[in-house]
């Protein structure tokens, strides 16, 4: 395992999920026995406003902000937080938008809610991310389910693991 | 092991939380309040006594009563909740407490969800309370037991400063043994030390001053305060969240990290001094420490004026040790908050536009409505103001203008600290009467869906008794009280109130659409538990 720290920045708006996302993920590497920071904005911003979530794990962290332009990861999880978000990503870092879920004559996140042929709906778009991001990182699919499971009420459990595959097979495909 | 004692990944609210729980903390109390809130609800949550209180000095005088009473008390609010609380703070630092009283308070540097940006440790100085610092979420947890130890071994108020980052942030958290007392409540009359008349409250200040001395001695060799050895060329002195930024900004300096910040190890950090070519002093906000140490003729460096402005980060603390004063980029703009779309009381405010009011505001989502698209709020100053503020400007405006201001509070922050404000009105009408309106949504949406006393229902949504504020306002002599229950006939009595030269109340009660599924579910147990 690698013991640098590893600094991801899931950003989104007020009630997409964000925060629940970045729980998964600290909680992932904490089950990985890694030491972890997570730092959340709450308050005024969860009124529809942007939100952010800092997630920092490796062998010893301390601050529980992501410094700019040293993000490894940027999960992006509206099409229209973008712009504001790239000034987290380290040169050479990874930006991961949600548009990266959406189809051919897809252009909004509700589309995805018609769409058949996938599992991933506006609702659960946080959790097809977070299984691209899981393609970068060295954890196992058992802690990540683990984690997922943990963090969200057994009568989603089926469908959101069925998302968190469905987003890592879309990242190595 | 018992599954609460293995480790958990936690917020530094949540390992207060789980603290207390293991100190056997008796009684809880606060007012909703971020970065503050979480710690009450998470430690009614795994099992803890914990209530609301209509605001933060009502909450804090019950703590005292626990702790005049022998039992452990934890008060949390958030820093601006320590300006309404500081009259029995002030105080209680004279009396002193038989059981463990620890007060959280919760800075907001950067003002996330705040009206300023306060520094506390002033607070501790003012008041002369003893101050601990955590850092993260382990210190959270670790540092409570301590503030219990030191409260009740000199049977002293502690005050407890978090910050946002130190609330909100996650990180592993070990717990230990519990350390549950043989509590054993019961008063022992002692007016000397509780009852502060100037007689006797002179001889308390004597003898408060005598164990601040003592604390000070004690403190220059607590494991509270650690030196991380490093290169002597840089030394740096620092507390809280500021000291997990230092480390990685500064991996090779030589650090002080105090944890308990009043009073401080003034010789400790004399002697670190010493030691090091470079002294430099980390701290958001205010130079409190930088203050000080100067004061005690230490010198030192601290970070220049354009760091006292919001939170500092790992990129800012390099900064501050290069000396960097060149201009700061700020992040491109989010997208900011806003007045909910489904939000019942978006009527009201294009009401009150179309008259063209002059809007007194107060503290609550409503306070958004000063963005787009409404633009309306015209005040905004602190809990409980739109009604002073109001009629200080009824007063003072030429009448036509006059006619033309209101004042708009929530339900959660008329019970907190709109009643004075409404015998105010009655005491001392303007000459062209006022219109108060309480925008009642059922809940405290802001903080994130608390209940309060007018709810009816405690912090763990049980029935309870119930503030009816239209009794309550008629009954303190208001000649109009109107209850609106729909939003659409909200504009008719607005329109009827304000051409009065009358005092006037309308109070529009909606609920919160956000807190509507979970409020009917408490109702529902309400009613079932009647049957």
């Amino acid at each position: 395992m690698d013991t640098r720290i590893t600094n991801v920045v899931i950003a989104g708006l007020g009630g997409q999920g964000v925060i629940r996302a970045a729980n998964i993920l600290a909680e992932t590497a904490f089950r990985a026995g890694l030491d972890v920071k997570q730092g959340e904005i709450h308050g005024m911003s969860q009124r529809g406003g942007s939100v952010t979530s800092d997630i920092r794990f490796g062998e010893k962290v301390y601050s529980p902000m992501v410094p700019d332009g040293c993000a490894d990861y940027v999960l992006v999880m509206h099409p229209t937080q973008e712009d504001n978000n790239r000034h987290h990503l380290k040169e050479g870092g990874n930006f991961i938008s949600v548009t990266r879920l959406l189809g051919e004559g897809q252009s909004k996140l509700s589309d995805l809610d018609s769409d058949d042929s996938t599992p991933v709906t506006e609702r659960n778009c946080n959790i097809a991310l977070l299984g691209i991001l899981s393609v970068f990182l060295s954890f196992d699919d058992a802690l990540w389910e683990a984690a997922i499971c943990a963090n969200l009420p057994a009568r989603v459990h089926a469908d959101n693991l069925a998302v968190f595959a469905y987003g890592k097979q879309l990242a190595v495909r | 092991m018992t599954k609460d004692l293995e480790p958990q990944l936690l917020s530094g609210n949540q390992a207060v939380a789980l603290a207390a729980l293991h100190l056997g903390v008796s009684l809880g109390v606060g007012y909703p309040g971020t970065p503050s809130t979480e710690i009450l609800e998470n430690f009614s949550l795994i099992g803890g006594r914990a209530q609301w209180s209509p605001n933060e000095k009502v909450a804090l005088e019950v703590g005292i009563g626990v702790a005049y009473g022998g039992g452990r008390t934890l008060v949390t609010m958030k820093h601006v909740g320590v300006n309404v609380a500081a009259d029995p703070l002030f105080t209680v630092a004279y009396t002193g407490v038989r059981g463990g009283l620890v007060l959280v308070s919760a800075d907001d540097p950067g003002m996330g969800s705040s009206q300023n940006e306060q520094d506390n440790r002033r607070f501790a100085v003012a008041a002369s309370v003893m101050m601990l610092e955590p850092s993260d979420a382990q210190e959270s947890y670790d540092f409570l037991f301590e503030a219990f130890r030191l409260s009740e071994k000199w049977q002293l108020p502690v005050l407890f400063r978090m910050t946002t980052r130190v609330c909100h942030s996650r990180g592993i958290v070990r717990p230990h043994a519990p350390a549950i007392p043989d509590m054993d409540p019961g008063f022992v009359r002692d007016p000397r030390a509780y009852v502060m008349i100037p007689g006797y409250a002179r001889l308390a200040h004597k003898r408060m001053r005598q164990k601040m001395n003592e604390i000070q001695q004690w403190n220059e060799s607590a494991d509270l305060n650690r030196i991380y050895e490093g290169d002597p060329s840089l030394g740096i002195v620092t507390s809280g969240v500021s000291f997990l930024h230092t480390r990685e900004a500064a991996p090779e300096a030589s650090v002080l990290k105090l944890g308990m910040t009043y009073p401080l190890p003034i010789e400790k950090i004399r002697a670190f001094a010493k030691t090091v070519d470079r002294l430099l002093v980390i701290e958001e906000n205010d130079p409190y420490l930088v203050e000080a140490l100067r004061t005690a003729g230490i010198p030192c460096e601290g970070k220049a004026e354009m760091y006292r402005f919001g939170e500092l980060n790992i990129t800012r603390v390099k900064r501050i040790v290069t000396g960097d004063l060149t201009d700061e980029t700020p992040p491109p703009p989010g997208k900011p908050p806003q007045l909910c779309q489904g939000c019942p009381h978006r009527m009201a405010f294009a009401v009150m536009k179309k008259f063209n009011c002059i809007i007194a505001g107060d503290i609550g989502c409503y306070t958004l409505s000063v963005l787009p698209p409404f633009e309306t709020l015209d005040t905004c100053v602190c809990m409980g103001a739109s009604l002073g503020v109001g009629l200080g400007l009824r007063h003072t405006l030429p009448a036509e203008e006059a006619r033309r201001v209101v004042s708009v509070i929530g339900d959660s922050t008329f019970a907190h600290s709109g009643l004075t404000g409404v015998v105010e009105m009655v005491y001392n009408p303007p000459e062209t009467g006022h219109v108060l309106v309480i925008l009642d949504n059922g809940t405290t949406a802001m903080t994130g869906m608390q209940e309060h006393p007018g709810t009816g229902r405690s912090m763990d949504h049980q029935q309870t008794g119930k503030l009816v504020f239209e009794n309550v306002i008629r009954s303190m002599g208001v000649p109009n009280v109107h209850v609106v229950n729909r939003p659409q006939d909200f504009e008719a009595v607005f329109r009827e109130s304000l051409a009065k030269n009358e005092l006037s109340v309308i109070i529009l009660r909606k609920v919160c659409f956000l807190a509507e599924p979970k409020l009917a579910q408490y109702e529902a147990a309400t009613r079932s538990s009647k049957d």
